[in-house]
């Protein structure tokens, strides 16, 4: 579990973050949403250490993140899995040799265990026979599945996904989606998916917290999201006609 | 302020570059490569340029000196041309256009492509990761380029003598041994290491701290080199100052 409160985050005068309050549960796919500028991507930069907080604290599993040293951190950070926007694949290694690289730099594995494991994992999000070529020779859509692989091969006990549909075919971004609800339902990870593809909250989202300006205006579960009374959030779900059609449809009834 | 800000920024960098490896064979490997992108993939462009540097030389040298002082000067001046300052100066200013933009664009690339922050988010320490192993590898074959430059430029120097009859090869092998002093090839590969140590570490350095785009990339390898360029001629000053007077 990750216990978020009272933080803080601003860069020079312009506070972005205020007074933030989540918990994100283990086994759960824990979703982060709200409007492009709301402080989503900065909020996950701060629960995974990229960003240092001005105030508040962050623990995992009760132990207070924001209060170690960048060496007492390495203990957590080898539990952490991440999905960038971008895949942030490296693109001078291949397929498998991404997916190995956390083995390789913190797993005592000999190098056939750990081919066999990055192998497993790549099976795992469907990319057997793709391990020898270059991020630059697979799709988008692929590109994503190998993060995928490469963010769980060290068996995290925490998941992050930032956008992880972005970019995505519709029929691709279920395929992700998918993969993310199973891959938190198997290894029991803390998932925190940050996201305003409202498909993706609806079809896999166990806990959301909504974003506003730098606060969470809102937080419950997908059955909540539609009807929260929430104006902003309302206007955030409703955006798109098809939500609008929906929303109007369950009216009707 | 800003210069302040940057040379603070800059030491700080270096000593997060400087820690030790935290896996051994994944930081060797690595090296391995950078010595292989760095040196070997720099060779030809290093023996191209000091074969016509010492060419060149010896010819500008006969232009002016053939007839009022003796013809063992050409061979004299072309070794410490190429020893002194062409070989061990200029090779690793035309390395900073090679070597430091790669350096600063790929490590800018993998700024802006978030790649450094997966580094980052896994618990590898990014800048050591990445920076130590171009160091080791500049430091490393830096010198082997230079003594390679002042090999064929002065047998080019050589072989320009003989063929555009500029002097004979008895009067230019004179000249090359006439008031050797091994100090001056310690001298240069001294000033050598500490060119490399400056060019990829500044190179580096502004690669890291991109942000933004493919536009801000390419202006971070255009500022590596061009500060590259001006520190390592500082740094020539300074040196010469201090070990040849």
């Amino acid at each position: 579990m990750i216990q978020v409160r009272g933080v803080d985050k601003a860069f020079g005068e312009k506070a972005v973050l205020h007074g933030i309050d989540a918990k994100f549960d283990a086994g759960q796919v824990n979703f982060i949403i709200g409007r492009s500028g709301s402080g989503k991507s900065v909020l996950t930069k701060c629960i995974v250490g990229l960003l240092e907080v001005d105030a508040g604290t962050i623990q995992y599993a009760g132990e207070d993140f924001t209060g170690l040293t960048p060496k007492e951190r390495e203990g957590i950070r080898l539990q952490i899995g991440m999905l960038f926007q971008g895949g942030a694949l490296f693109d001078s290694m291949t397929v498998l040799e991404n997916v190995v690289f956390p083995l390789r730099m913190f797993s005592s594995m000999g190098t056939e265990e750990r081919t066999e494991r990055a192998m497993e994992c790549l099976k795992r999000v469907e990319l057997e026979g793709a391990e020898h070529r270059f991020p630059a020779e697979i799709s988008g859509g692929m590109q994503k599945r190998v993060a995928l692989a490469r963010a769980i091969v060290g068996r995290p006990r925490y998941l992050f996904c930032d956008e992880p549909n972005s970019g995505l075919d519709p029929q691709t971004a279920i395929v992700i989606d998918n993969l993310i609800r199973d891959l938190t339902q198997e290894y029991k990870t803390t998932t925190v998916v940050i996201s305003h593809d409202m498909n993706s909250v609806i079809e896999i989202g166990d806990n959301i917290h909504f974003l506003h300006k730098g606060s969470v205006a809102w937080r419950g579960d997908r059955k909540g999201i539609l009807d929260s009374g929430v104006k902003e959030l309302d206007t955030f779900v409703y955006a798109s006609d098809l939500m609008r059609n929906i929303k109007a449809k369950l009216q009707g009834r | 302020m800003g210069l302040l800000f940057h040379i603070g920024r800059y030491f700080a960098f270096m000593a997060s570059a400087l820690r030790r490896p935290q896996k051994g064979h994944v930081f060797a490997q690595a090296t391995a490569v950078e010595l292989e992108a760095i040196g070997v993939q720099s060779l030809g462009i290093v023996a191209l340029l000091s074969v016509f540097m010492g060419a060149v030389i010896a010819i500008q040298t006969a232009h002016q000196v053939v007839g009022w002082v003796p013809a063992y000067t050409i061979g004299f001046t072309v070794r410490q041309t190429m020893i002194l300052e062409f070989a061990p100066t200029i090779i690793p200013v035309i390395l900073s256009g090679k070597v430091g933009s790669n350096i600063a664009s790929q490590i800018g690339t993998m700024q802006v492509t978030e790649q450094i922050d997966a580094l980052e988010v896994m618990g590898v320490r990014s800048i050591s990761h990445l920076v130590l192993p171009k160091l080791i590898a500049a430091v490393f074959i830096f010198p082997f380029l230079v003594i390679v430059a002042m090999v064929l430029g002065i047998g080019a120097g050589a072989w320009i003598c003989m063929a555009a009859d500029l002097s004979s090869l008895a009067d230019y092998e004179y000249g090359i041994q006439m008031d050797f002093r091994s100090f001056d090839v310690t001298y240069a590969l001294i000033k050598t290491c500490l060119f490399a140590l400056i060019i990829t570490s500044v190179s580096a350095y502004h690669g890291y701290h991109t942000s933004g785009g493919a536009k801000e990339v390419g202006r971070s390898s255009t500022k590596a080199v061009v500060y590259s360029v001006v520190i390592v001629m500082v740094a020539n000053l300074v040196i010469t100052q201090l070990l040849l007077t």
